[in-house]
């Protein structure tokens, strides 16, 4: 932490609030049939109905309401009797009706709160943040400024893609969040970690965050102690979970910067630069009654049951906090190595490799180690590492059946994460083969004896730890390509020793 | 400029409302625009005088509520379908002026 994020602290304290859109992993999209999916060709996802053409009606996906109403319920929200869908109305190419259905005043959710954990010098520590609203809305098209190198600014036009536009979005919007000190950056982050966590346990999205399926507006506010909010900003688009942090902690230096030289904090949009994590201002908010938000009149007010809402609350899988407590318990580690490797993004990657057959210590072992390393040092998520957690099943694989000894693994990993193809393309390119054919071994083997023959009469007098040099030699002169143990116990029964 | 009317309508608010629907509008549309709507108001003030409280808003003509589609996806439209219909289509995408300004 840096001295100058250290004296915002102790003049100012800071109040944070997030708004996050996450999207649905429906098949669908939101009011029309057209694939959900990601990416595919431009404009092969769309019909009249997202393309905004006269006449067409929308209809609500049945999917996308039982998944707000379960990430609602997950969310420890109240599901409303009755609510409808509102129009909000601006003109910009990304929505081609002019408008895009969202909820306004009416939302399906509210209310609700989510306990997330933060790890601070006393061990870890808990914030409740509060849930204002859960709402339904649909996601807009895709924009390419063309020209002058894509960038909005001396563009000469925009291209759009409206695949995107219409896939179901929730929003959840905290209340200010209040009391967090120093750790504001670290609870905004852990937040939203929580609530991408929690959206996979549910299985309504698998939130791929690289994909921009989780967007996250950030406002911060500061104020002296005793005083009253300061103003807010709200920081537009910030798409990672480690944006989210910096998004945080840039926004509070700098606004404790103007507040210091007495100018005043203006309420405004601003923007996150990934690459330098900077804030920059944006445009002026249009004031909400700018968007004329009116109740849509092509869809009718959602009224879930009682027993509906029952019914979801059913299906309500272990929530993600109670799950950890229980690994924890499976794996037997302790606090601190289970926050790492929270904190590391490695939990469900270490879940899915033990699915796949991996021994929970050795997942754990590679996921914490050297790919968290590697994550690091690259500056992104485990997750967007090119190594699965069927790589790992894989190479234990070809470890314990002896076709793989630790450092040829570590040559396959350099090669999975170089991106240079499979498990099996990457071995058969480089070349690792174990030495295994007892003929080879044994050539070898004698080798080394008649180079060495005072260490085999140590062996053979007792001195059985000075096997280890003879195993080197037969390692050498098979380049790392033979299992060591194998070399170990041929060469004790060349000589006739027992251990 | 003239006064705002009973029913809130002023030029400068005709003036904002032309810039929010992206319309220019000469000073004479203006004057047109918010005799028009002060009308148009007033005629719906008239219908809610009528409106007793014990009638509940609607935005909907028939009282439906739930309605739903099922979650299963189905094939698009083709590009030949709809791009005859674009003034101007680019690398598989609508083309579109340069906007500066807001997004959702
Ligand atoms: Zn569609």
């Amino acid at each position: 932490m840096t001295t100058e994020y250290n004296a915002v602290i102790t003049e100012f304290d800071p109040i944070i609030g997030l708004e996050t859109h996450i999207e649905l992993g429906t098949n669908s999209k939101m009011f029309c049939s057209c694939s959900a999916q990601f990416g595919g060709e431009p404009n092969t996802f769309v019909c009249p109905v997202c393309l905004g053409m006269p006449g067409s009606m929308p209809v609500v996906n049945r999917v996308a309401v039982e998944s707000t109403i379960r990430m609602g319920l997950a969310l420890n929200c109240s599901i409303v009797p009755w609510c409808r869908f509102a129009r909000k109305n601006y003109f910009y190419p990304d929505m081609p009706k002019n408008y895009q259905i969202s909820q306004y005043d009416e939302p399906l959710c509210i209310n609700g709160y989510l306990d997330v954990t933060v790890a601070t010098e006393n061990g870890p520590q808990v914030f409740r943040v509060e849930i204002e609203r859960v709402h339904m809305e649909e996601d807009t098209g895709k924009l390419l400024h063309a020209g002058g190198a894509g960038r909005i600014h001396g563009a000469t036009h925009s291209l759009v893609d409206y695949n995107r536009a219409g896939i179901p979005l929730i929003e959840v919007v905290t209340k200010p969040i209040l009391g967090t000190g120093d750790l504001a950056p670290e609870v905004a982050k852990a937040y939203v970690a929580e609530l991408r966590d929690l959206m996979r346990a549910l299985g309504v999205s698998d939130v791929r965050m690289e994909e921009g399926s989780l967007r996250c507006d950030v406002n911060v506010s500061l104020s002296r102690p005793g005083e009253e909010w300061g103003t807010r900003t709200e920081t537009k688009n910030v798409n990672s979970l480690r944006s989210v942090e910096r998004a945080v902690r840039t926004e509070m230096i700098r606004q404790a910067d103007r507040l210091r030289s007495g100018e005043r904090i203006i309420q405004e949009t601003r923007h996150f630069n990934e690459e330098t994590g900077d804030t920059t201002s944006g445009r002026s908010k249009e004031q909400a009654e700018d968007y004329r938000y009116f109740p849509e009149p092509d869809l009718v007010p959602i009224a879930p049951s009682e027993a509906w809402i029952e019914e979801l609350r059913g299906t309500l899988p272990e929530i993600p906090s109670v799950r950890r407590a229980r690994l924890q318990i499976d794996w037997g580690i302790s606090d601190f190595d289970m926050q790492s490797l929270v904190n590391a993004g490695a939990l469900d990657l270490i879940v899915a490799s033990i699915d796949a057959g991996v021994q929970p210590a050795a997942a754990r072992k590679w996921w914490t180690g050297e790919l968290t390393r590697v994550a690091n040092e690259r500056n992104c998520e485990l997750e967007e590492l090119t190594v699965s957690p069927s790589d790992i099943a894989e190479i234990e694989g070809l470890i314990s059946a002896g076709d793989l000894t630790d450092k040829m693994a570590r040559s396959v990993f350099e090669g999975l994460l170089a991106g240079e193809g499979s498990v099996s393309q990457i071995v058969s390119q480089r070349g690792l083969v174990v030495v295994s054919d007892d003929a080879s071994l044994i050539a070898a083997i004698t080798a080394a004896l008649a180079d060495s023959p005072d260490i085999a009469e140590k062996i053979q007098g007792g001195k059985i730890a000075a096997a280890g040099s003879i195993v080197g030699a037969v390692m050498k002169a098979t380049q790392g390509q033979a299992d060591a143990a194998k070399v170990r116990t041929l060469l004790l029964e060349q000589l006739g020793v027992k251990e | 400029m003239t006064d705002t009317s009973a029913n809130g309508i002023d030029q400068n608010l005709v003036v904002h409302l032309g810039k929010l629907a992206r319309l220019e509008l000469t000073d004479v549309e203006v004057e047109h625009y918010t005799l028009q709507l002060e009308q148009i108001l007033g005629a719906i003030a008239s219908i809610s005088e009528v409106a007793a409280a014990d009638i509940p808003p609607t935005s909907h003509p028939i009282p439906l509520e739930n309605v739903y589609r099922e979650d299963i996806a189905i094939p698009g439209l083709l590009h030949e379908d709809f791009v005859p219909g674009a003034p101007s289509f680019e690398d598989d995408r609508f083309r579109v002026p340069r906007i500066l300004g807001e997004s959702a």
